[in-house]
């Protein structure tokens, strides 16, 4: 029988420049960029894994860690975060509905160490260098990386609100990060009186999970309506109107008739100033409310440490090429979920789950010195209006021609307005099932 | 060429579209993974939404064609399915139907 040469072989074939050394020789040569030449017939030397290292292990950070192992196993995948559990967002507006219990939502990164072999450091990054491409750690060390992903969530604006410091998140919280700040607002909700009223300052746009206030108003009124049905809701809104505005005001004239009271801001929605010891809040057109519980969502912005590396633009969110989240700022650097300007794509735990898989296909084109794959993004935003009312919105998004990601016409949109009952409890059944499929999917 | 070339030849094409699958992530791959968020890593899902590595190609072409149209009864997958062209409904069917062979 004749033996083929490699040359041979590939000539038999025809194959591209994409056909590697790696697969014929069964070496375990990692693949870099620019060894893939497939008319070379002299065996690629091994060379040290390309290492990533991702910062921040929310729905961002923690699915490309997975995925970047699981499209190559073979490259080195360090995960940094700074705490040992992440509580998640999504869903934690069902804690005040009594749906769900904090330990429901918290996870870990052991499925990510254990079951996908990414190097898990718990420690807090204080910065980055990237001219040497090192990430500086509180506890000392530094981690080396050929790329970094970034993952960094979102921080607040201060300042935008007068009043409103890190002190005042102590009275009057804004629970906009899932965890300690969650319970305090639970605490509040459930010692209040019946007959109390419960204010929600709502931020502009852009801000994380659009659909989440009217949520969060949803499932507070779920609970005053079952177990203290004198009380109210006011939102003081930063905005003229909100995410699935007409499904959610259909359903609490249905569900919990004028339990809400919802103000625009040019109708004095607009909170300015915070009183935090009188548990106050004063609007643009100087007016002041005085509430019982009092929820502020500030504004939002990319985090100080996005912002220190280089990455945020004068909008305060870090622009990057929406093929790889690559950095247009900083080369090798690439910025993914809630921080990154994204195009038509909503801050959503959907969203970063899908950016980290078309960022971790992108990289690991890049080490083999293949083009990208084209990205596909999906967003699913399923919100509860009570226990058995479910709503969602959904789009299909591509890449247009002028390089930003926009949604497909004529596909996506609204759940039906005219939606029966069981249609409804369907959706509910939907939204709790996407919270146990999307952390398995980014954590386990 | 004998029949044991040829059967060398079949094998080093298998090997080779191996090599040249490992190097590229693949259209119907990439769609299918913005499944996985909702029905699952891999179409194995942990939840009431339903699993989908398990849906024959025709199967699945089928069912995704009639989500689109709207021939078939759907809280949210006409929505999503009406995004996609023909050609990529037919690449991620091809896709999601190889998992279980893969051992994914």
């Amino acid at each position: 029988m004749k033996q083929f040469t490699r040359r041979e072989f590939v000539k038999l074939l025809g194959a591209g420049g994409a056909l590697s050394s790696v697969g014929l020789a069964g070496c375990q040569t990692t693949p870099t960029a620019g060894s893939s030449t497939a008319a070379s017939a002299t065996p690629v030397p091994a060379k040290a894994a390309p290492r990533v290292v991702v910062i921040g292990g929310g729905f961002g950070g923690a699915t490309c860690a997975k995925y970047l192992r699981l499209y190559d196993p073979t490259l080195s995948v360090t995960l940094v975060e700074q705490n040992a559990k992440y509580v998640t967002c999504p869903g934690s507006n069902w804690v005040f509905g009594g749906m769900r219990t904090m330990d429901d939502l918290t996870q870990t990164y052991s499925a990510l160490r254990d079951k996908h072999g990414v190097n898990v450091v718990i420690d807090r990054v204080v910065g980055v260098d990237t001219g040497k491409r090192l990430v500086t750690l509180a506890g000392g060390k530094t981690v080396a990386y050929d790329r970094l992903v970034m993952s960094p969530g979102i921080d607040f604006r201060w300042g935008d609100i007068e009043g409103y410091d890190e002190a005042a998140t102590q009275i009057m919280p804004h629970a906009w990060k899932a965890g300690p700040q969650t319970v305090l607002l639970l605490k509040q909700l459930q010692a209040m009186p019946d007959g109390g009223t419960f204010i929600m300052s709502a931020p502009p746009m852009p801000f994380r999970c659009p659909p989440g206030p009217p949520e969060r108003v949803s499932m507070v009124a779920h609970y005053f309506k079952t177990q203290k049905p004198r009380s109210k809701i006011l939102i003081l809104d930063s905005k003229d109107n909100f995410s699935k505005q007409a499904l959610f005001t259909q359903a609490w004239d249905q569900l919990y008739s004028d339990l809400i009271e919802w103000v625009p801001a040019t109708s004095g929605g607009k909170v300015v100033r915070v009183d935090a010891r009188s548990l106050t809040v004063h609007t643009a057109n100087g007016s002041s409310h005085r509430g019982d519980v009092v929820n502020i969502i500030p504004a939002q912005r990319a985090p100080q440490l996005a912002i220190d590396t280089g990455l945020a633009n004068a909008s305060g969110w870090c622009p990057v090429n929406q093929l790889s989240f690559e950095s247009t700022q900083v080369p090798n650097v690439h910025v993914i979920g809630d921080a990154s300007i994204a195009g038509a794509l909503p801050k959503s735990g959907h969203t970063a789950n899908n950016i980290a898989k078309m960022t971790a296909a992108a990289i690991v084109s890049l080490f083999r010195g293949v083009p990208p794959p084209t990205p596909s993004h999906v967003n699913t935003c399923y919100s509860l209006v009570a226990p058995d009312y479910g709503i969602s919105i959904a789009a299909v998004y591509r890449l247009g021609e002028d390089g930003s990601l926009q949604g497909i016409k004529g596909a996506g949109g609204l759940s039906p307005a005219d939606a029966t009952p069981q249609q409804r409890s369907q959706e509910a059944g939907y939204a709790q099932g996407w919270h146990k499929s999307i952390v398995a999917d980014s954590f386990g | 060429m004998n029949p044991s070339s040829l059967a060398a030849l079949a094998g080093l094409a298998l090997l080779a579209s191996t090599a040249v699958s490992a190097q590229t992530i693949s259209r119907g791959e990439v769609i299918a993974s913005t499944c996985f968020t909702c029905h699952g890593t891999h179409g194995v899902s942990p939840s009431t939404i339903p699993s989908i590595d398990y849906i024959p190609a025709e199967r699945m072409i089928e069912t995704l064609r009639a989500y689109k149209s709207g021939q078939r009864y759907s809280t949210i997958m006409g929505r999503h399915a009406s995004a996609y062209t023909d050609a990529e409904i037919v690449e991620a069917a091809n896709y999601l139907a190889g998992l279980q062979k893969k051992g994914k």
